[in-house]
């Protein structure tokens, strides 16, 4: 059975004359934990941009087999991004407003919400302890709530890969802890998790895969090979790599 | 109180207070959307727009409305499709349109005589003087656009939010910021005759503003905005017509007034 599940092959994204990715060629597959790292600038959150069909590229992508400029069950994809663009703040919502969006691609039109629906964002809400807060204004909470809320936004609609891009930036160490935590349990109900992390932590930590790009592929594959690799000490450094490495030792 | 029951028995008061009622409402609802997306120029410049696109009926003896509608839902798709493309920034755009038909308008009323108290009565606006035909016009006219934001809310609401990440959901955002851009036109248009084309930016901005000031939630800030608008609006006409003084610039005035008052409170309260 193929368990393929995103697919790319040769892919390239320019702005104007800047290669910004180049000769991306890889398959991520049901189950994958897959930390993204790189330096600065390297294209991390403009690979995950071109997957999610928000950036011109040439080469090719498939996501569920299905190209893709003809895929439409965007339900199937959870999306957390940097926290500081998650949104406006003027914008007045609850925390149970702020999640049923996440319900929208789940909904036929006139997308109105039924009693289904809103007991399907309770139990959303239940399964990350935080259902105290439905009708708490988003404004009203802490950073790792408000991250907590994203989430839930990102999982109601009951996504088979969940991509999170520096999701804990703003978060104190504590919370971050917690919440990665909160990650590795959905994984291990089935999840496909892909992460953009600057933490090395946080690869050696939770990560089972490492993708390694600076413009071009630097290494793709076992974390453990990683930690082997003349990549993991070109970029980290030979200090770094008891830190990112010692929970795979 | 028996005068305002008598004032409230005027025929002409009365169809002013429907009017305003949908206009208001339509307005109030709208007007939330466009604050939360920083579109909140966009009004005023197809008011502008609007004015220019008048005062070309008026002229040629066409009624006004019938050639404002087209030309402003063109210059609104316009507007959208100049700042999608990166072509010119939003502000840029809805400024160049607005000198545009502004400066239409007053070429057209300097050079054609006869129709100045005409043109006047829709820069500065007049809903005492709306007529029975613009009465109905307003009522469907609020209906549908009204229809049309609750059909689309959940989506609209979603743009308003984060336009990408709608985007990501699988919305069509293109489409639905065209059909954005439509109701937006109408229902600067239909609101001329309440507040005029130099003032009618405010019926949109400001409710939402003053609302947005106190609403926990997004349902909150468009019941609080309404609320906001009906209220100016009906005490607006009314004073207006006590005081014989204009009502579109009543309206607005009560609405600036509330708004300050609310951001006082806001100021106080969290001392």
């Amino acid at each position: 059975m193929n368990n393929t599940l995103i697919s790319l092959d040769k892919v390239a994204v320019s702005f104007g004359a800047s290669q910004v990715l180049q000769n991306i060629s890889l398959d991520i597959k049901q189950g994958d934990f897959i930390g993204i790292t790189g330096p600065n600038g390297a294209g991390k959150s403009t690979l995950i941009r071109t997957l999610l069909n928000l950036n011109p590229y040439t080469g090719s992508i498939k996501l569920w087999d299905t190209p893709l400029s003809d895929f439409h069950h965007w339900n199937y994809i959870g999306y957390v991004p940097q926290s500081l663009t998650q949104y406006s703040r003027q914008f007045p919502a609850t925390v149970e407003e702020i999640v049923s969006l996440g319900l929208i691609s789940t909904l036929s039109w006139p997308r109105i919400l039924n009693q289904e629906n809103i007991n399907h964002i309770y139990d959303t809400l239940k399964s990350l302890n935080i259902q105290d807060l439905a009708k708490t204004s988003i404004h009203d909470l802490s950073g790792g709530q408000r991250q907590r809320v994203w989430l839930a936004k990102a999982l109601v609609s009951k996504p088979k890969v969940l991509i999170l891009d520096e999701p804990t930036n703003a978060l104190d160490p504590e919370i971050r802890n917690t919440f990665y935590e909160q990650i590795s349990k959905l994984h291990k109900q089935g999840l496909t998790i892909l992460l953009i992390t600057h933490d090395t932590n946080d690869i050696g930590n939770y990560a089972e895969k490492i993708l390694l790009i600076d413009t071009n592929i630097i290494f793709w594959g076992d974390f453990n090979e990683f930690c082997k690799s003349d990549s993991m000490s070109h970029y980290f450094g030979e200090g770094s790599k008891h830190i990112i490495c010692h929970q795979h030792e | 109180m028996n005068n305002l029951i008598t004032i409230l028995q005027y025929q002409f008061v009365e169809r002013a207070i429907i009017a305003g009622f949908f206009l208001g409402l339509v307005c109030a609802v709208l007007g939330v959307f466009l604050v939360l997306r920083k579109m909140s120029l966009i009004g005023d410049g197809l008011a502008h727009i609007s004015f220019g696109a008048i005062a070309i009926g008026i002229a040629f003896g066409i009624y006004p409305l019938f050639v404002a509608i087209p030309l402003v839902i063109i210059a609104s798709l316009i507007i959208y499709t100049l700042t999608r493309n990166n072509i010119i920034e939003g502000d840029a755009i809805i400024g160049i349109l607005a000198s545009f038909g502004l400066a239409i308008g007053v070429i057209i009323s300097s050079i054609t005589t006869g129709f100045n108290i005409d043109i006047f009565s829709y820069l500065f606006g007049n809903i005492l003087a709306i007529n029975q035909q613009e009465l109905i016009f307003a009522i469907i006219g609020s209906i549908t656009i009204l229809s049309i934001i609750i059909l689309f809310y959940q989506e609209f609401v979603a743009i308003s939010f984060n336009a990408e990440q709608a985007k990501i959901s699988g919305l069509p955002v293109s489409r639905l910021d065209i059909i954005f851009s439509i109701i937006t036109a109408l229902t600067v248009i239909m609101s001329i005759k309440l507040a005029g084309a130099l003032l009618v930016s405010a019926l949109l901005i400001l409710p939402a503003s003053s609302s947005l000031q106190v609403s926990k939630s997004f349902q909150q800030t468009i019941i609080f905005a309404i609320m906001i608008a009906l209220i100016s609006i009906i005490f607006g006409i009314i004073i207006s017509f006590i005081g014989n003084i204009p009502t579109g610039a009543t309206i607005v005035t009560i609405n600036i007034i509330l708004f300050f008052t609310i951001i006082l409170f806001k100021y106080l309260i969290k001392r």
